[in-house]
């Protein structure tokens, strides 16, 4: 999306940068797919910290869905090799929410997503998972793939120091031959979904619009009325 | 008739709306079969018949309440393979969507997230999803495997319609391993219905001014039945829990009726709520964008207009109480 991070990855990103800062052993790779010009959202992203980044760019991807993307991140993930994933828990544009589960799947990784809290102590992580009526407090073993809801941390500015330091960082560019993914299975002819149609959303029909004389609760309530809500 | 697979939402042997919704939808498509996880199918056997369900399979594996997703999508998976559904509808709640994902991968089929609506088309259901924070319909088909759709709450009116709700138990094939749940915490919300599934909702936003004056959102919800909402400058200040925030980044709901009191209406609230039947907006800037949503609008102090409503709420309940009170 125009180079930016979007900003739920931005969480994902702190995350990882965090849990790396306080687990001094680690490293924190970004890995992207897309477009020639998510390059530079992966700078912002070396930017704030992180140690270097996979880039998975092939035209052969474009018009990959939820299902062909999971299975080509996943095929880079295997390559790469990983400890602990992290995902942000929904791109702002399709809104799937179903990445870190798909991927956990592909990789035979556990699962902890939906996190607002996590803690990595050893092999065990520990996550506080947001469930509809409150929170699950949950606990693995790595290698888990994990997703983070918004409020998770706030995200750091990229420094000066930082932004010079990410112009130096190792950036690979990977194909499709490059990360062993089966052309027929990514793209438009890999995809499980297909769009049949889409349209603007047509406006609202226009409301009433009153300005509160004294009496604008009573006229709320009048239209509650109406409309049976009261 | 192929069988429509519809995985139950529950809590203490109570089917959450949201399922009767899909149960619902289901009979477009074929024969609902309500899919049990857990304790609880007997407490929650009538109501599945109520809706249609043709039967119910029951899997009460310990593993299905201690281990996350996992489990659940094993569970699925058995099933699809065994009974050829034609459908699979899920909850697009957060964990729903999560188990259509894993679902998908493990019998490679596509999945559609979000949908509000879902029509029998030429090569298979058709679902409609809205897009870019709403302003736009898609139309979207599956056309590999299975279609597992998860479809938001609210979005389906139940309508009841009799069904057997046969008991079928299940036992699970393997026993997955993945994340231990060791903890349960409900949130408080007290009496409030679950914002997802309220059919009305109040939500407060900058405009109430701090904690104390969005204790005025809470007395006009209880007065209405509804549940609480909050804007994203609302949670973000502290003033009300994270968990209720309506917007992008929080809940989507699509309530019978929305009240956006003291809410400017940013796309990112926007997103959330505009697929609501009915909304209400009361703020003090006339050229608040929520307007613009709106179908019935003040434009005035919250803190005068609310108050009154509350009255006007307060006495029609009293007449109504009357009324039954002495029938003529």
């Amino acid at each position: 999306m125009d180079g930016l991070i979007n900003e739920l990855d931005e969480y994902a990103i702190e995350e990882g940068l965090r849990i790396a800062e306080a687990n001094p052993e680690s490293e924190v790779t970004i890995l992207s797919m897309g477009p020639e010009k998510a390059a530079e959202s992966i700078r912002k992203a070396l930017s704030m910290g992180a140690d270097k980044a996979v880039h998975l760019h092939d035209d052969g991807l474009v018009g990959s869905d939820a299902l062909a993307t999971s299975y080509a991140l996943a095929q880079v993930l295997k390559q790469i090799g990983f400890d602990l994933v992290i995902c942000g828990s929904e791109s702002t544009d399709a809104r799937m929410g179903v990445m870190a589960a798909m991927l956990a799947e592909r990789l035979g990784a556990v699962q902890v997503s939906l996190a607002a809290a996590v803690e990595i102590d050893g092999s065990a992580i520990r996550v506080r998972r947001v469930s509809d009526d409150g929170y699950h407090q949950v606990e693995a073993s790595l290698p888990a793939v994990i997703s983070v809801v918004e409020k998770i941390n706030e995200p750091r500015y990229p420094s000066f120091k930082g932004i010079m330091a990410a112009k130096k960082k190792p950036v690979q560019t990977m194909s499709l031959a490059d990360a062993g993914i089966d052309p027929s299975l990514v793209g438009i002819g890999g995809a499980a979904t297909e769009v049949v149609d889409f349209a603007q959303r047509p406006p609202r029909q226009a409301g009433t619009i009153v300005k509160d004389e004294g009496d604008g609760g009573a006229k709320v309530a009048e239209f509650l009325a109406t409309r049976k809500f009261i | 008739m192929a069988e429509v697979l519809v995985l139950a939402e529950h809590a203490d042997g109570e089917v959450k709306k949201v399922t009767v919704e899909l149960i619902t939808l289901a009979r477009r498509f074929g024969e609902p079969a309500v899919v049990w996880a857990g304790p609880g199918a007997e407490a929650g056997q009538a109501r599945c018949a109520e809706f249609g369900a043709a039967r119910v399979y029951v899997a009460s594996d310990a593993a299905l309440d201690d281990i996350v997703v996992t489990p659940v999508t094993e569970l699925l998976a058995q099933l699809v393979r065994e009974k050829s559904p034609a459908l699979v509808l899920i909850a697009g709640t957060g964990q729903g969507k999560e188990i259509a994902g894993r679902l998908a991968v493990k019998i490679d089929s596509g999945v559609l997230t979000d949908a509000v609506d879902l029509v029998p088309g030429d090569d298979g259901p058709v679902a409609e999803q809205s897009v870019f924070g709403g302003a736009t319909v898609v139309h979207s088909r599956v056309r590999r495997g299975t279609p597992i759709v998860a479809v938001r709450p609210n979005a389906i009116s139940p309508e009841p319609s009799s069904g057997d709700a046969e008991l079928v138990a299940v036992e699970l094939d393997s026993s997955p391993s993945g994340a231990r749940i060791l903890e349960r915490v409900v949130a408080e919300r007290g009496e409030r219905p679950d914002l997802t599934e309220a059919s009305i909702v109040v939500s407060g936003g900058r405009g109430t001014g701090g904690a104390e004056g969005f204790g005025l959102i809470e007395q006009l919800a209880d007065a209405l039945g509804a549940a609480v909402g909050a804007s994203r400058a609302v949670t973000d200040a502290g003033w009300y829990p994270h968990q209720f925030q309506v917007g992008q980044t929080g809940k989507t709901v699509s309530p019978q009726l929305y009240m956006a009191i003291g809410i400017s209406g940013a796309i990112q609230h926007r997103a959330g709520m505009q697929t609501s039947k009915t909304i209400v907006a009361v703020n003090k800037d006339p050229e608040a964008p929520i307007f613009e949503l709106a179908d019935y609008g003040v434009v005035g102090d919250l803190f005068k207009v609310v108050p009154q409503l509350q009255e006007e709420i307060g006495k029609r309940k009293q007449l109504l109480f009357r009324t039954s009170r002495r029938p003529d």
